[in-house]
């Protein structure tokens, strides 16, 4: 199986006024191309440093971080920018589309870094907000649709540039239950048709239910590690 | 890519409109300033090259000087020392061009129910060529008219006109202090002297019917001053010292005495007032100038408030794939949007407000087209160079802490 993430003996340390934090005490994790991953924890046990690492945005103190067999601690941050360009497509809790750009000009912004041409970009930027049902606002500003919708497009931009990783943080934290339902089964389909790897970080137990695998993050390190449906009785 | 990032630079600036207009008056306050100023200064310096282009090339003037009476020095031009007799030996001096000896007054003229009163200069033809004045109608006098100091005239352009008004003045008859005089020629207009006096307020008569039949003269066959013409510039300083050396020696002065006449060289006096204009000129388009700077950091200060606000814009940029270079370059592209644009303005701002000048004002302008090539350049460096500071922080912003900021 080919490996999308290997992680070994992550650290990351933090320099505040009060001194040296340790948020990630050290982490080993493989992640295989088409798994479904939820990230739980409580709050500050590191989740989100962890996934600002997945996601070449943040970089690691000191251990081994190997993205689609590029060691990523090795790289520039033009080179890193390239990466996320190529491999993976983000997803945020507060959707963070350009206000100012309608949904098509969003949806097709990483083709512009990706040095496609225009036409080519306006071609797959709508293909991708008809996969997301969306193909009829794609002139609209994304202050005129729904949370629920902005955060659809969110996803259709992420997947514009067809990348191998999807890394969602709270996807659904900003929305309600009916519509967070609808976003997750955007991504089971996303993950069993298109075979995409999908990591989620989540505070819900029924959110984390639609992935495969669940890692638990408690206090910097990784407490428990397994298939969905045998973690959910051991969390609750 | 280029044209996206200038349609993206375009929006953004569309974004803030208000902002975008302040930012971009202060380049177009800028460049209209320095446009207008140089207008303002090349136009006099276009000015005084005229004047002195009017007032005859390699020109000397030689003035009746000085005289000590009894202890008491009168002024040049007080004692006539000198004489036509000094101006046509002057002439026989390799170095000299043309004398032309002047005695001028001034005299009430009369034409049928017209009359005007201006300055009468008695010269020889020579100061035609020594001026390098040329007749727009008849002939000038000529030398016969010198011996035979004969009563006839020629008008300057403002004469002509207020005598004759549309009339050909060429044969007719006027009167000169009562005396009857045949104008033989008009003079082309000159314009204004360095002075500002009008050179065309003029009218010339053969110097010896001025000395003998106008004014008289208090000794015979002298004159207020001899105009010279030397015959190249490079020999200016050679013609001052032969002419001194010739003179004293016609006037029998002996060392120990001073010269009872003054050389001015009016070339070199007419090419110091050219420095002066160019100097003011320079130092109006530099006043100009520090408005541009003070445009360019208004931009760099709008710039930066702009990366400031749209920081999370540009972690969302950096998040999803763009290089630095990618944030540097559109950055910059707005900040020289904005200079260009103002430039651009600018520039119509400045040529406009100099017509206005030159239609309300009784100041010369001219538009040079290279006050607006540099005008462009000078604000182009100003928008990369201002606007490269705000767009290198955009670009060096971490991507977590960019999408962070709230």
């Amino acid at each position: 199986m080919n490996e999308v993430i290997k992680i070994s003996h992550l650290t990351k340390n933090y320099y505040t006024a009060a001194g040296e934090v340790c948020v990630l005490k050290g982490v080993d994790i493989t992640i295989t191309s088409g798994e479904f991953v939820a990230i739980m924890g409580p709050s500050g046990s590191g989740k989100s440093t962890f996934m600002n690492i997945l996601g070449c945005l943040d970089k690691a103190t000191s251990g081994e971080y190997l993205l689609n067999s590029n060691n990523t601690t090795a790289l520039s941050k033009n080179d890193l920018a390239t990466l996320r360009n190529n491999i993976i497509g983000f997803v945020f809790q507060g959707f963070n589309l350009l206000p100012r750009k309608s949904l098509i000009d969003n949806v097709a912004l990483p083709l512009v870094y990706a040095g496609v041409d225009s036409h080519e970009r306006k071609e797959r930027a709508k293909q991708i907000l008809k996969s997301v049902g969306l193909e009829a606002f794609g002139t609209y500003l994304p202050t005129h649709i729904s949370g629920g919708q902005q955060q659809r497009v969110a996803i259709a931009r992420a997947l514009v540039n067809k990348p191998k990783l999807i890394l969602a943080d709270e996807p659904t934290g900003n929305l309600d239950t009916k519509t967070s339902q609808e976003i997750m089964q955007l991504f089971s389909e996303l993950n069993e048709k298109e075979g995409i790897t999908i990591v989620l970080v989540t505070h819900e137990p029924d959110i984390a239910a639609y992935a495969k695998r669940l890692v638990n993050f408690v206090d910097g390190k990784i407490q428990h590690d397994g298939p969905t449906e045998r973690m959910m009785e051991r969390v609750q | 890519m280029t044209f996206i990032m200038l349609a993206e630079a375009w929006s953004a600036m569309g974004a803030n409109r208000l902002r975008t207009f302040l930012t971009m008056l202060g380049m177009v306050i800028g460049v209209g300033a320095v446009i207008l100023m140089s207008s303002i200064g090349a136009g006099t310096q276009a000015k005084v090259k005229e004047s002195i282009a009017s007032m005859g090339s390699n020109l000397f003037i030689v003035l009746a000087g000085s005289m000590t009476s009894g202890g008491v020095r009168i002024g040049s031009g007080a004692v006539q020392t000198l004489t036509i007799g000094d101006a046509n030996a002057m002439e026989e001096i390799d170095s000299i061009a043309a004398t032309a000896p002047v005695s001028s007054g001034t005299a009430q003229m009369v034409y049928q129910s017209a009359n005007w009163n201006t300055q009468v200069t008695g010269t020889t033809p020579s100061f035609f060529q020594v001026r390098d004045w040329n007749l727009e109608s008849g002939y000038p006098f000529m030398d016969s008219d010198v011996r035979g100091a004969t009563r006839v005239v020629v008008l300057g352009k403002t004469v002509a006109q207020n005598l004759f008004g549309d009339e050909d003045p060429v044969g007719k008859t006027i009167r000169i202090k009562n005396s009857p005089y045949i104008v033989v020629g008009v003079l082309v207009k000159k314009g204004q002297s360095l002075d500002g006096r009008d050179q065309d307020d003029t009218a010339m008569v053969p110097i010896t019917t001025a000395q003998t039949k106008l004014f008289g003269s208090q000794f015979k066959g002298s004159v207020r001053f001899i105009m010279v013409q030397g015959v190249s510039e490079s020999t200016m300083d050679k013609a001052e010292k032969e002419m001194t050396q010739l003179l004293r020696q016609r006037h029998k002065l002996r060392d120990s005495v001073e010269d009872d006449f003054t050389i001015r060289n009016l070339t070199a006096l007419a090419n110091t007032a050219e420095e002066t204009t160019k100097a003011m000129s320079l130092m109006l388009a530099a006043i100009a100038s520090i408005s541009l700077l003070v445009g360019g950091i208004g931009i760099m200060n709008i710039m930066l408030v702009s990366v400031t606000e749209r920081t999370r814009e540009i972690g969302i940029r950096i998040a999803i794939g763009a290089k630095q270079n990618n944030i540097l370059l559109q950055f910059l592209l707005e900040a020289l949007m904005i200079s260009i644009i103002g430039c651009f303005i600018g520039v119509c701002v400045g040529v406009g407000g100099a017509y206005v000048v030159a239609h309300f004002f009784p100041i010369n302008v001219v538009i040079t087209q290279n006050s607006i090539i540099i005008s462009f350049l000078v604000a182009t460096g100003v928008g990369v160079f201002f606007g490269f500071y705000p767009a290198r922080k955009a670009a060096n912003l971490e991507p977590i802490e960019a999408l962070r900021y709230q």
